[in-house]
């Protein structure tokens, strides 16, 4: 089987918009919210799941046939700890500032719905490299929703993308104001919300 | 006395763990489509909030922070870097334990927590609240009080989500909007509720 056949794209292609995980499977909308005041901590967090994620998801594929089934979550979570436990070290010494500002989210990943949830629902049935490509297309389908919502809370809160200011500046002298709410929790909720009703007519997906 | 109420309050409304800080998120849209598991799932949560909040305050302050280890004869050793894998592997723990404890002495409380019960291991509320209480240095008290009222803000705000979607299934919602989009869109309009009551200080 070669390493890119049509059932293996279609691992890294589903997740990306029909099987979305925040969207459809309804996985780690915890810290989906919570970094998205700016692009620039979106970005990162996006980052640091892409990478937990796709060698977590490895990992355990390599472990699947060596772990017994009644220790198997508590042998997750220790790899994935130590993976997020790597990603903030890096954090702190690279890029101390966007860590500080991430808090206690960059922790979080460790109970970020979507990194046990694939390695319970994927990694545990199938090979490796299957695995990293679920991981990387969940990791990713991920990133697009938390990228959208940032770049609608930083646009529409701060008037900025990435700190720089693209609303001009005749525009707050003719009375344009920034929306105050969109920086605040309710925004993300209320934009999550709308980002999700888009997503789901697009796609056809109706549940519950 | 009156700063621990104070912070109590501040962290039932104000700083609200999930309506703020949208932790516990997976397990609020998950559980909230009925009262009853609703009431179940809170009170399971408030449960090993009080309980784990306090003990990573002890591991974190007797073991893991820079010079902790001073007791032990090692004041150089600095092993917060352990944190996250300490603080969920006391969770984890925590949660086993308190689940054979209740089936021991309660098997009524057991079979209405019963099923919850594992699931809290990874809610990150409860994470959270851990994480939180190192970063913001809290004493051994504050962080008990702190770990109630996390619990109870997230039990407040699920149960009060059960009872509105309850009332939603007999409402028209257009199609895409239905299930998660219009849950988002009604825990947006709570936390803002919720944002009403900053500015309370007692």
């Amino acid at each position: 089987m070669s390493l890119f056949s049509k059932k293996n794209q279609v691992f890294l292609k589903d997740p990306l918009m029909d099987n979305n995980p925040i969207s459809t499977q309804v996985l780690g909308i915890c810290s989906a919210l919570a970094v998205t005041v700016q692009l620039q901590t979106a970005v990162v967090m996006s980052l640091a799941v892409i990478f937990v994620l796709s060698i977590s998801n490895v990992a355990i594929s390599l472990l699947r046939n060596k772990v017994p089934s009644n220790i198997r979550i508590i042998v997750e979570l220790a790899i994935i700890a130590t993976l997020v436990i790597l990603v903030d070290q890096v954090l702190k010494a690279y890029l101390y500032d966007i860590s500080k500002q991430l808090s206690v989210f960059v922790g979080l990943i460790i109970t970020n719905c979507i990194v046990l949830g694939r390695a319970e629902a994927f990694a545990l049935q199938n090979k490796p490299w299957p695995s990293f490509l679920d991981g990387v297309g969940n990791a990713l389908g991920y990133s697009i929703i938390l990228l959208t919502v940032a770049f609608g809370r930083e646009l529409l809160g701060s008037g900025t993308i990435f700190g720089f200011q693209v609303i001009p500046d005749a525009a707050y002298a003719a009375g344009y104001q920034n929306m105050g709410l969109m920086v605040l929790a309710p925004g993300a909720f209320i934009l999550l919300g709308l980002i999700i009703w888009v997503q789901r007519a697009l796609s056809g997906t109706v549940t519950e | 006395m009156e700063h621990l109420i104070s912070l109590f309050v501040e962290t039932v409304f104000v700083n609200n763990l999930l309506l703020a800080y949208f932790l516990g998120m997976c397990s609020f849209l998950a559980v909230s489509k009925r009262v009853d598991t609703a009431i179940g799932l809170g009170l399971a949560v408030i449960f090993v909030e009080v309980i784990t909040v306090p003990t990573n305050w002890a591991i974190h302050h007797f073991l893991l922070a820079p010079g902790a280890l001073a007791w032990a004869g090692l004041p150089d050793v600095d092993l917060s870097f352990l944190g996250f894998i300490s603080y969920i592997a006391v969770i984890a723990a925590m949660v086993q334990l308190v689940e054979m404890v209740i089936d021991r002495y309660s098997p009524a409380l057991y079979s209405s927590l019963g099923i919850f019960l594992p699931l809290i291991a990874v809610n990150c509320a409860i994470l959270g609240a851990s994480l939180f209480m190192v970063e913001r240095e809290y004493t051994l008290a504050e962080s008990a009080v702190f770990g109630l009222g996390a619990g109870v803000g997230f039990a407040l705000a699920i149960v009060a989500m059960a009872a509105i979607r309850e009332k939603l299934r007999y409402s028209q919602i257009p199609d895409g909007l239905r299930g998660l989009g219009i849950t988002m869109l009604i825990t947006g309009l709570m936390a803002m509720a919720f944002m009403s009551f900053s500015g309370i200080s007692l």
